[in-house]
Parts: structure tokens; sequence; C-alpha cells
């Protein structure tokens, strides 16, 4: 207890930026904060009533000179801090291209956490050196936030649409992640733990399979295709056939003409909330024919499903990493469009 | 303390009668400011949603009864006449004509408030109340709105915060009536009627807002 | 003009009257007399009594949490108790004691006295707004005996309007209620600034703490209204099953969140503006010299309350909204930072070549200006998007709004009580307990806070009932001066109770204060002055006083006569 630590540990590529500013700062206000307080201090005393031997003649008068002095100086001090943060808010704000994707549920209050290749932790979350992950987060109800003060990120965690976080690790080590967002009773005990791990140890690790939440046994795409299959999406969505629903191949991250004459990207957001409530966006040429799946798919399925879909690949593929791999799979599974009714009558139970 | 002219009408604290009419005034005009504020919370989460859902919004409008809103806004209308009917009579001393005015008023604003229970009653034998019973039907031609409770939730809640409005105002109205039966107010003194008359009209003015926004939108 | 008046004035030059006149506290006796009045020196007092009520229960809950921090581990309270203790601190701190603060007790007392004016504009509707303050404080305890609630004082949906099994209802009721009294307090101010000036007394020649509580009051006017609809929003949603904010129906959470800031932010000008305007009549006062740049005070007043509407997203860096609204919402923080910034340096210039005296309220806004200066930079921490990510929900944004709101509002609050103690009961407090205090909660002040700042670099987030144990040496400083300025806060408490009965009697002005409020009598009477008072001077005119007070006490009552 007895020592003094100042600072998180600075394990991502954002800690040394977020800490310059942070110094920069405190410096500063250590120098206002002196300065001014020695002023007040330094008057306080020379012009005590007491001190009847100081000189008062001619006090400051008004003088618009200074004034304009002390409103340009911290205007433009504060404008060099604005720009300063905004450069590192940038920065947090955009992935790169070559990040892995990764997708996070939070719920009251524990932290729900896959990985394209399947694998699936609870309150812990596998990430390797030198290694973006981009994360795509969802709440089941609350608001939470995804916070890793070792990364220096933060996050907002909502129900009903997707956020993203993004971070590339520099140090391994065992870092804490945090709710950051009142969640409700247990919100102290909503953390968890991120494992930065050099890359053979954690190629090492995803070839074990075993994490504490279990593994999906597949990728996520494979289990979105299942999904895509078991609810029946497949008996329209067909792969070479636009009649009775658009094609989802190709579909992530392309524009998409809607019925009422907008436009929208067909991200991560778009895909979900078509899926939930198809009849929100409906793209032009079709009608709302499209069942509601709200209530009948968990946000975990969810996220497999949006997986497969972008597995399918789309004209601006920022395909991450690990899909790759798993995006032919999925197509071949795609294609058998046999013994769909069979297993439309089970999935319903098992999906509540 | 000032000896000036302090007639019972002139509150202690006002140096003349002209001082306490441009306090009260003022005083009106910024609560109706606040008012304004108020109902614009309503209106934005109204706006950022019809924006997101503009095509469940245009499918929900067209369950609500174009013709009873007009009613009511008919009815609105003439009560803000006769308020304003009111006003100018007690401005010259007609205090029989000011009683008169005053019951026109309340009349029309309980007639819009009974239109609004109707029309409250409807929805509910619809399911349109949001909650676990609400069920959207819509009209032929516009059945498909997955949003509508959003809809309806605003529909509810920008309503019914306006008919609690129209409330106070029939109770203002009540208190003015009783107080001109009484013989209160006269040429040099009518200023309570005046700004109870700002409250109502302002009321009214917020209806021309909500008619079109929830009653009006994508008719064509 | 009667003869007993002109005793008075003459007494206002120094003299101490032992006469006991007719005042505001003796004019009528009898509960009923104060329950039923309409004089807003009364309703200060009536105002200055609850809010105290309510600082001590906010203060007990505060204490709680800091013995509950002081091991990582939960010693005292289940996690469900300790959440409904931060979130009744918050509640009770925010709504119950530091909006009204200020403005109505303070407020209430001195703004009709500094225009000259008999009372406020509307002195029913002014005891109205104590009543509805009273109402709604009642409904919000009535929750908390019956079992509290736990959403923080924020009420962020969905938490809120559907997974909290709190009194959510009941709190947001009496809220709703309390922000009434707000509104109506700012409605009269605004009236009585603008119609009940007494002649001579132009915009220009306002006390620069008319102009702040000014400020606070259109703040109070526009915004309290929104918060208002945001928490009617979250009961119909709640009570009635509506769901405007549900993301179940399609709704946004967020937009609860934009709502509740748009007044939420702007409140913490309703509670630091009118401290500055304190700070600026004791700072003038005790340098015995004119407020240095009045018009950029008072103009920097307005600045912020107008440019404080447009700073709310900056609470939402992290919470999804436009990357661009977040860039816009830090520009605006940033520029809103300067109008601070140039008050701090008016009061420091006003210093120089002053005649300084170490009164207790001097103290009290000597303390403001360096808490406030530590509150306000560190506010550029949160301002700036990249650093704000970082500690945004963690201890860091806890000491910050600390500083502001108890370093600053607190502070000018208890140095504006002891500065107008004089004129409000006729009685002096002992100066010596009073320097004392004020130290003492600088210091306990401090310690309590600036730790934390630490600990929330270092990434413990708020809220948190339980935490890791790397930051429990921040935690035990903290809970250490929490005791002291418990104690710091309880002295006064004591020593300006006592002085009720055994303080000296003051004078009209034992401060040789400039301004309309210390040219009456201590306490003043029921219609504030004997005579309608002129105005014929600038404000702040320390020099003339000092001049005059050299002079003869004839010669004096001679150039008061001019005000006649």
């Amino acid at each position: 207890m007895w020592n003094f630590p100042l600072l998180p540990d600075q394990a991502s590529t954002f800690a040394g930026r977020v800490d310059g500013l942070y110094f920069f700062l405190v410096a500063l206000t250590a120098f206002f904060t002196v300065m001014i307080s020695l002023m007040v201090a330094f008057m306080a005393i020379r012009y005590r009533e007491s001190n009847t031997k100081v000189n008062r003649d001619n006090p400051l008068p008004e003088n618009p000179t200074m004034e304009a002095v002390w409103i340009g100086v911290p205007l433009v001090i504060v404008l060099v801090i604005f720009f300063w943060g905004v450069n590192i808010y940038f920065a947090i704000a955009r992935p790169p291209a070559n990040a892995v994707d990764m997708y996070v549920t939070g719920k009251q209050w524990m932290w729900k956490i896959q990985h394209p290749t399947g694998q699936r932790e609870i309150n812990e979350i596998h990430v390797a050196v030198g290694q973006p992950v981009r994360l795509t987060m969802i709440s089941q109800d609350v608001i939470h936030s995804f916070y890793v003060p070792a990364f220096r990120v933060k996050q907002d965690v909502l129900p009903g649409r997707y956020s993203q976080l993004w971070f590339e690790p520099t140090k391994p080590g065992i870092y804490h992640l945090f709710c950051a967002e009142f969640c409700g009773t247990k919100h102290s005990g909503m953390i968890g733990r991120v494992v930065v791990m050099e890359s053979a140890d954690y190629e090492r690790w995803l070839a074990g399979g075993s994490s504490n939440g279990g593994s999906l046994g597949q990728t996520m795409a494979d289990a979105g295709a299942q999904i895509f299959e078991a609810q029946g999406c497949i008996t329209c969505h067909k792969m070479d056939d636009a009649s009775r629903a658009p094609i989802l191949k190709g579909l992530y991250g392309k524009s998409v003409a809607l019925n009422g004459g907008e436009t929208v990207i067909a991200d991560e957001q778009y895909i979900r909330e078509s899926i939930l409530r198809s009849g929100a966006k409906i793209v032009a040429g079709y009608g709302p024919i499209m069942p509601v799946y709200q209530n009948r798919i968990s946000e975990d399925e969810l996220m497999q499903l949006v997986s497969y879909i972008k597995s399918l690949g789309g004209p601006a593929t920022g395909t991450p990493a690990a899909t790759p791999s798993a995006a032919p799979a999925s197509e071949t599974k795609g294609t058998p469009a046999a013994a769909k009714p069979a297993q439309n009558v089970n999935e319903p139970s098992r999906n509540k | 303390m000032s000896d000036a002219a302090h007639n019972s009408l002139v509150a202690h604290q006002f140096d003349d009668a002209r001082q306490q009419q441009e306090a009260a005034t003022v005083g009106m005009w910024t609560f109706l400011i606040t008012e304004i504020m108020f109902f614009g919370g309503l209106i934005l989460a109204y706006m950022i949603y019809r924006n997101q859902f503009a095509e469940s919004f245009h499918a929900a409008s067209r369950v609500l009864d174009v013709w009873v809103g007009c009613f009511n806004t008919c009815v609105l209308l003439v009560s803000s006449l006769t308020m304003a009917l009111g006003v100018r009579a007690a401005q010259m001393g007609d205090r029989k004509k000011l009683v008169l005015f005053i019951i026109a008023t309340m009349i029309f604003g309980a007639a819009f408030l009974g239109v609004k229970a109707y029309e409250y009653a409807e929805k509910f034998e619809h399911h349109l109340v949001p909650g676990p019973t609400f069920h959207f039907h819509g009209v032929p031609g516009h059945e498909h709105a997955p949003n509508a409770e959003i809809f309806f939730s605003l529909y509810f809640a920008m309503t019914g915060v306006h008919a609690l409005h129209m409330i106070v105002g029939l109770g203002l109205m009540t208190w003015l009536l009783r107080k001109s039966i009484k013989g209160t107010f006269s040429k040099d003194y009518y200023n309570p009627v005046e700004i109870c008359g700002l409250y109502w009209h302002f009321v009214d003015i917020v209806w021309i807002f909500l008619y079109p926004l929830l009653y009006l939108i994508d008719r064509s | 003009m009667d003869t007993t008046s002109t005793v008075e004035r003459v007494s206002a030059t120094g003299i101490i009257s032992d006469t006991i006149r007719t005042n505001f506290l003796n004019a009528d006796y009898g509960i009923k007399s104060w329950l039923l009045t309409k004089d807003h020196k009364r309703i200060a007092i009536l105002y200055l009594i609850s809010i105290t009520v309510f600082f001590m229960i906010g203060g007990a809950f505060a204490a709680m949490i800091r013995m509950e921090l002081i091991t990582p581990e939960a010693d005292v309270f289940t996690s469900e108790a300790y959440n409904k203790v931060f979130t009744t601190h918050g509640i009770m701190m925010v709504f119950f004691f530091l909006i009204p603060s200020i403005p109505a007790t303070l407020g209430n007392f001195l703004v009709p006295v500094m225009v000259g004016a008999r009372d406020l504009a509307f002195p029913r509707i002014n005891l109205l707004s104590w009543y509805i303050y009273v109402i709604g404080g009642l409904f919000t305890l009535t929750a908390l005996v019956l079992g509290g609630v736990d959403t923080g004082w924020t009420f962020y949906t969905p938490y809120s309007s559907t997974y909290s099994n709190g009194y959510v209802m009941l709190t947001g009721i009496g809220i709703f209620i309390t922000g009434f009294s707000s509104i109506l307090t700012g409605l009269n101010f605004i009236v009585t600034v603008h119609k009940m000036r007494a002649p001579g007394l132009g915009w220009f020649r306002l006390p620069l703490f008319v102009w702040a509580n000014y400020a606070a009051s259109l703040i109070m006017v526009l915004g309290t209204p929104v918060v208002a609809i945001g928490i009617v929003m979250i009961a119909l949603e709640r009570g009635l099953g509506l769901g405007i904010f549900d993301p179940r129906l399609g709704g946004d959470p967020v937009l609860f969140q934009h709502i509740f800031w748009f007044y939420s932010h702007p409140a913490v000008y309703i509670m630091i503006l009118p401290g500055m305007g304190v700070v600026s009549e004791i700072m003038a006062c005790f340098s015995r010299r004119h407020i240095f740049g009045y018009k950029f005070i008072a103009f920097s007043s307005l600045g912020i309350a107008i440019i404080g509407f447009l700073v709310w997203g900056h609470h939402m860096f992290v919470s999804g909204q436009s990357s661009y609204a977040g860039i816009v919402f830090s520009l605006f923080t940033f520029i809103v930072a300067v109008p601070s910034a140039i008050k701090v340096f008016n009061w420091t210039a006003t210093m120089h070549k002053g005649r300084i005296v170490y009164s207790t309220p001097m103290m009290y806004a000597l303390g403001f200006i360096g808490l406030f200066l530590v509150g306000g930079l560190t506010g550029l921490f949160c301002a700036s998007l990249g650093v704000d990510i970082h500690i945004h929900d963690t201890y860091f944004i806890v000491a910050h709004f600390h500083y502001v709101m108890v370093g600053g509002s607190v502070m000018a609050y208890l140095g504006g009580i002891h500065f107008w103690w004089p004129k409000m009961t006729g009685r002096m407090y002992p100066e010596g307990w009073g320097r004392f205090s004020a130290l003492l909660v600088f210091v306990g002040f401090n310690l309590t806070f600036f730790p934390q700042f630490i600990a929330g670099y270092l990434g413990m987030p708020r809220r948190y009932h339980v935490y890791p144990p790397e930051f429990q040496i921040y935690n035990v400083l903290s809970s250490g001066g929490a005791l002291v300025l418990g104690i710091g806060f309880m002295i006064p408490l004591i020593y300006l109770f006592w002085s009720l009965k055994y303080g000296e009697k003051a004078g009209p002005n034992p401060w040789r204060a400039a301004g309309l409020e210390w040219e009456t009598t201590s306490p003043p009477p029921t219609f504030n002055f004997d005579y309608q008072p002129v105005v014929d001077h600038e404000p702040y005119n320390y020099s003339e006083i000092d001049a005059r007070s050299s002079a003869t006490v004839s010669t004096h009552s001679v150039q008061e006569e001019q005000h006649v």
C-alpha cells in the first residue's frame, strides 16, 4: 500500500501520446497555479493593511491592453491543447486496416468476448503484442463502458447499437479491464483482465483453444453460417438469385440504395438493424416481407451472423487477418440449401 | 418608505402601476421562454426519431384522425379568439363581456380536452398505447411501421404534456372568472387577464406545432 | 424623510447605533410570520436553514463514501447500499444544495437590496419557490427513507428507466418539482434586475454579484425546463411504459444523456457564477480598491452563461456520439475556459496596490482563487479529447468537479455567508475562529481531493464500491482529508449559530464596504430602506470611502445627505 504509483502502465501505442499531452497539461497547470498563487501571495503580503510604508500611488488602472493580453494568451494556449487533443483523438477513433476483429458483449455484470477464430472468453481478453485489435461491442442491457487504463482507451458499450474501439498493445503483461459506466449493483465487479502476449505465445494460445468461456468449435463466420441456415435466411437470401431478397455476397461496406431514396453504408450496425427490424431500412426494389428477428436471436449470435456476412466479402475489404481462412469454408457451407425446413423447426427452442 | 401613491392594487414592492404591469409582463414572457425550452426537449426527441424512422412515422401518423385533430385545432383557435376578446373587454373595463368571454374560453378549452380524451380512449381500444399490449395494424397501404411504438410514445408524451398545460390554463381561467365576477378588474387594472391570456395563447401555439408534427406528416 | 433614518445613515459612516430598531427579523414574531412571509430576506433565511439541512445530509453520505473506500474491499456497505449512498450524496449536493446555495440564500437576500428595491418583483412566487423546494426535497427524502435510489445522480437510461429497482420515480418527481423552484427564483431575479433598479443604478453600476446572479438566472430559466422534460420522459417510460429511450423499440438511450447534460452542464455554471460574484465583491472590499476590469468581469459572466450552453457534449466523448460532434464540443469547452481566466486575472490585478485585509471572507476568497485555478485548469484535461478518453468516468473527473463545486462554489458560499452575516443577522462572527476554519477547509479540501486526481489518472473508475488494491493509498489520504474537511465545515456551523446570540453587534457597515446593501441598517428593515435610495456614483468606490473615513463624521453626513 505504501507506494505512490503516478501513472498506469504504458501498454499501447496510444499510451505515450496521451501521457505526452497529459504531462504538458500538468506542467501548464502547475505553472499557472504557482504563478498566480505567488502573485496573490506576494500582493497579499506586500500590500497588507498594516504595511503603511509601501507605495500605493498609481495602482493599476482599468487597462484594455492587459485584458487583451490575458484574453489572447489563454485563447492561444487552449487552441494549441485543442488541436493536440484532436490529433490524438483521430488516431483513437480510426482503426487501421490490418486490425483483427474481436466481438464484445457486455451484460450485467460481465464481459463476453468472441474471437473470430471461435474462442470465447469471459472477463478476459487475450491479445498479441503489435497486433492492432478492433473491438465491435454491444450491450445486452444497460450502458457499460469498456476501459483499459494501460491502453488509455475507453468506449461506452450501448444497448441496441454497435460501438467500436481499437488499440495496439505494445507490452506483454496482464492489465485491468474495467467497466467505467455505472451499470448497476455489481458495477465495480464488472472487471476483467487483458492478457497481452508475445505473438508466438498468442498463436499457441489460439491453437490450444482453451479459454474460460469455451469455444464455438468453429470460426465465428462458420457459426454464423449455421445460424444463417437454421433461421431460414438462406431460403430468400440466395447466393446468386436476387429475386426475393438482396444477395448478401459482397454486401459488407457497400453503399446501399433504400426504398425511401436514401443510401446507407452497409456496416455492422446496418446489418444488425436489418436482421432485427428489417422494415426500418429496406433495399430499393424490395417489399417489407422479411420477418422481424428481434428477441429471436441473441447478441452473441447476431455478431456471428454479422461476422458471416462480412466474411462473404465486400468492395472495401478491410478483411481482418483471421477471416480469410474462414470465408471459403462458410461459402461452401452456404450452398447446400437442402435440409433447411427440418432445422428450422428445431431452432427456435434453442434460441430461447 | 416612499409615500408614493400606493393604492391597494399596486403591490408594496412596486413604485407604481406601470412598473407592476411591466414586471408582470416581462415575468410572463420569461416563463413562456422556459416553456418553450420544456416542449423543446420533446420536439428534439421527435425530430431525431422522425429523421431516423421516417417510414414508421409516416405510417403511424396515418392512423391518427386528421379531422378530429383539425376540429380540435379549430376549437383552440376559437378559444384564443375569445381569450383575446376577453383581454380587450378587460382593457375597456367591460365586466360583463369579460365574464362572458372567459366562460366561452373555458368551454372551448374543455371541449378540446374532451375530444382529446375521446382520442386517447380510441387509442386504448386499438392497442396503440405503448407497452406490452401495443400492436400496430396501420391503415391499408401503410401497415408497415417497425418503430411505431416510438411514434406513439412521443404522441402521448407530447399531447399529454400539452393537455396538462390546458388543464393548468383552465385553472387560471377559473381564477380569472372568480376575480372578474367580483369586479377586481378595471381599466386601470387588467394585467392578470393579459398575462393569463399570454399563457393561453402560448398553449395554443404549442398545439399549432403539435398538430402538423403528429397528424399531418406524409399526407398526400 | 423622518428623523430616525437620518440617525441611521449617520451611523452608516462608522458610529454604531445602540437603539433597537425595527428590522425584518423583529418586525413580526411567530412561526406563521415566517412560513407565510413574503419578505425576500426571510425567505432567504428559510432557504439558508433548509439548504444547510440538505448539506448536512449530503455531507453525511459523503462521509459514508469515504469510510467505505478506506479499504479496497467491501467492509461497511453492500454494493447495493453503496450505490445508493453515492447516488444520494450526488442528488442532495447537486440539486438540493449547490444549485440553490448562493442564488436562493445570498442572492435572495441581497439582489433586491443591491438594486435598491423593496423586494423581489414577485414576493409570493418567491415564497412559492421555497415551498416547491421543500416539497421536492420531501419527495426525495421519502424515496431515501423507503429504500433509496441507485442510478447515480445522472439517471442514465436505460438503467434508470428499465433496470434499476430503486425509487427512481419518486426521486425523479422530487427533482422535477425542485427544478421549478430554481426556475421561479431565476425568473424573479431577471425581472427584478430589469425592472426594479433604483434611480441612477444603470447596468454598469450594478454590483458584480448581481451580474453573476443575473447570468446564472438565465441558465436556470433556459436550462432547467429541459432536464425537467428529460425526467418526465423517464417517468413516462418507467411508470406508463412509453418508450422514448428504450433501445428495444429502437429508441436511443444516448438521447437522454444529451437532454440531461444540456441542463446539467450549464447547471455547473449556476453553481459557480454566483460564487464568482461573491468573490468579486469580497476581493474589492478587502483590497480596498475598485474592482479591476469591471466590464470584463460582468461580460465574462454572460459569456460563460451563453457559451456554457454549447459545451454539454463534452460529458459524452466516449458515449458513442459522432466524433465530429466531439470535436465541436471540445472546441467550445476550451473557449469557455477563457472567460473564467479573465476573472481570475482581474481579481489578481485588483489586489495590486490595494490595502489587503485578512478577514475571514477574504481568506475564503483567496482560497477560492487557488482551488478554482486548479479546478479550472484540470478542466482543460477533461476538455481535451485525447486525454478525456482516458480520464472520463474516473476519479480524475471526480476530483476536477469537486475542485470547481466545493473548492469553488462552497468556498465562495462560505465566504459570502461570512461577508454578509453581519448584514443578515446584525451580529459579527468570531473572526479568529473564522480564519481558522477557512484554513482548515482549504487544507482538508486539498488533502481530500488532490489524491483523487492521481488515482483517476491511474485508472480508478468512479462509482466503484470495491477497487484494486493499488489505488488504496490515495483513497486513504482522501478519507483522511475528508475528516479534516468535515471538521472545517462543522466549526462555522457552530460559531455562526453561537454568534446569533453572543456575537458582537454589527453596525450597518462593519467592513466599510461599498454597495447599497451597506447603506441600510443591519439587519435591514422589512422594506430594505427607510428612504428611496438613489445612486449617483460608480460601484466599488473604495478610494472615496477610505478618503472619507479619514475626514470627520459630520462632513460625512452632509455628503450622505445628497442621496436624499
